[in-house]
């Protein structure tokens, strides 16, 4: 499991963890995934998609909504966790580890100023 | 052993066993080699259950005596306006004239249907503040893709379909707003509510510009507030070049006191099996008429109705029309409820439809506000959120109190909807209920809400007393078995 303490956040609830400087793993925090309830259905992009900063590269449906989930980086699909499409229940169990969505290859090094780090997460999330 | 009628026709089915025996008939027996090739006939024959006739009666009757209906009890679902369907509706769409015509014969022999549908246009009319209805539209989402592909069209008349390829949407809107979008080919654009429950003129005026094909927005809006600004936001709109669409689902609320013309919309569509008391959901199809002003009259749907002196008829002649939408003239059986409805409740009646609405979701409203959470504190129009929160951090979830609520005997109300409130429940009592039938239901709901405190285990434990308790809806929709296995 990825240590929370080392991730990034949007206040869209989506989690960075920077693997190099312009590598990421991208995933979505424990509270989203709390909010979402039991998850059904994980609908990821295609490797070697070109993403924009906060365009929409996922889909997360649950038994209560479906959550369209924005890229916090610019970059290049890398990976995707295929492994959640028949075992969307992942994401619920282990947010920040088996249950990643996708790892990006960004073009130069990722800035991660205007993201919150962990504890800065914690508060805005008991904020809300 | 009883034979329980829970089991599917295929599990009572013996072989051999029939219904019906005809009488030998004097014609000549062919062979049906004869009349159909060899390829489409089946090599072994089809697996039809086989019963008698009383056994197919008792499992029918079985599952109709499971079903809930606006006639079995309360039905507060919020977003649907679950009222009653007067009966006289359905003795006058059982007409001969109107029951016994065919979609084909000519027109001269089907004038008194064609009146029937000119006059609900009209009536349609007043009630929208349009200057044109379509009957076709088979309910609300297929009005709202078609009122879109009236925007296009308009855009694209005008050399800026290219253009305008954004639709605006609030983050409060009913998910057929943006899904309609999409099948239309649009581009979505959400606007974030303010904290009042309302579209933001600051945000709407940050998100327009020359992309922008429209705003689709629905009045009262699904936290049943009335967006106050409303003549601001279409002159916000209009002015970027784009046009309103109004969603009507929430119609119930302002019948007589308002209109969307009115209120600067271009396009609207009505539920007539919302606000017109047709059947709704299992109990028939839909009705979702589309109104538009003058100017965007030539895009409308055909065949049009159209009357000159006393005789109607259907035009079909109509160049920039978008095509038309639905098999022949809409659900014809429908829109001959809604306009008995309106005929029988006469304008002063409707006005009393919706302020009844409202005065209803606000008593229950102000009878539950000291047990819930009510995240917005306006006045409502027909209906109103309120919150699980306080519930929810006693382990008491909404959807337990939804649960335990059909233990009461009344049918949930809409939950989790609108996204933007968390543990919502959304609740419209239509103006069809007796006040004995609200307080009843309000009861119910605080005695939740005290037992949430007191006995939660009574709460996430429900229901008790139906045939089927909690479903595993979660694996059914993770690993959803969609065609009948036969052990």
């Amino acid at each position: 499991m990825t240590d929370k303490a080392k991730l990034f956040f949007t206040k869209e609830h989506e989690w960075v963890e920077l693997v190099n400087d312009d590598y990421v793993r991208i995933g979505i925090s424990d509270y989203a995934v709390e909010q979402l309830g039991d998850i059904v259905f994980v609908e990821l992009p295609e490797l070697k998609a070109e993403l924009s900063a906060e365009d929409e590269f996922a889909t997360v449906e649950s038994v209560k909504s479906t959550s369209e989930i924005y890229a916090p980086v610019a970059g290049s699909v890398a990976k995707v966790n295929s492994a959640l499409e028949d075992e969307p229940e992942k994401l619920n169990e282990a947010p920040f580890g088996e249950g990643w969505l996708i790892e990006i290859q960004a073009s130069e090094a990722v800035d991660v100023s205007g993201l919150m780090d962990s504890s800065a997460y914690e508060e805005y999330v008991s904020s809300l | 052993m009883t034979t329980t009628y829970d089991d599917l026709l295929f599990e009572i089915s013996k072989p051999g066993r029939i219904g019906y025996s005809l009488p030998e008939s004097s014609i000549e027996k062919t062979d049906l080699t004869n009349l159909v090739s060899d390829h489409l006939i089946r090599e072994e024959p089809a697996e039809l259950p086989e019963l008698s006739e009383l056994q197919v009666m008792r499992h029918y009757t079985g599952l109709s005596n499971k079903n809930f209906g606006i006639e079995t009890g309360f039905y507060p679902l919020g977003s649907c306006t679950m009222k009653y369907n007067p009966k006289i509706n359905e003795d006058i769409a059982r007409y001969p004239g109107f029951a016994q015509i065919h979609p084909l014969q000519p027109e001269k022999t089907a004038q008194g249907a064609l009146e029937m549908m000119y006059r609900l246009e009209e009536n349609l009319k007043e009630v929208t503040g349009m200057d044109a209805i379509s009957l076709q539209p088979a309910a609300g989402a297929q009005g709202e893709w078609a009122g879109l592909l009236i925007f296009k069209a308009y855009h694209q008349a005008n050399g800026e379909g290219d253009k305008r390829r954004k639709i605006l949407v609030p983050d409060s809107a009913h998910g057929t707003n943006p899904a309609s979008a999409i099948v239309a080919g649009y581009d979505v654009v959400e606007i974030k509510s303010n904290k009042e429950g309302r579209v933001g003129v600051e945000a709407l005026k940050a998100a327009v510009g020359p992309d922008t094909a429209g705003l689709m927005l629905t009045n009262p809006n699904t936290l049943g507030l009335f967006e106050v600004d409303i003549v601001e936001i279409a002159q916000i709109v209009h002015e970027a070049g784009g046009l309103l669409y109004y969603d009507g689902a929430n119609a119930n609320a302002i019948l007589g006191k308002s209109t969307p013309g009115e209120m600067g919309f271009d396009v609207v569509h009505l539920n007539l099996h919302k606000t017109f008391s047709t059947p709704h959901g299992g109990g028939g199809p839909g009705s979702g008429p589309i109104g538009v002003k003058d100017y965007l009259k030539d895009f409308m749907p055909a065949p049009r109705i159209k009357k000159e002196e006393d005789e109607y008829s259907l035009s079909y002649t109509h160049p920039q029309s978008i095509g038309r939408v639905k098999g022949y003239y809409g659900n014809f059986g429908v829109n001959v409820r809604a306009y008995s409805y309106i005929r029988s409740m006469g304008a002063e009646g409707l006005l009393q439809v919706s302020e009844d609405a409202v005065l209803h979701a606000n008593y229950l409203k102000a009878r539950l506000e000291p047990y819930y959470e009510t995240p917005y504190k306006d006045h409502c129009k027909h209906e109103f959120v309120l919150s699980g929160i306080r519930q929810k951090k006693l382990g008491v979830r909404t959807l337990d109190i939804a649960k335990r609520l059909l233990d009461y005997g009344f049918y949930a109300p809409t939950v989790y909807f609108p996204l933007i409130v968390e543990e919502c429940l959304m609740i419209e009592p239509t103006e069809t209920e007796a006040k004995e039938q609200l307080d009843a239901f309000a009861d119910a709901l605080i005695d939740i809400a005290k037992d949430a405190e007191e006995n939660p285990d009574t709460v996430t434990g429900a229901p008790y007393t139906k045939a089927v308790k909690r479903l595993d809806e979660v694996t059914a929709a993770r690993k959803p078995i969609v065609v009948y296995q036969k052990n």
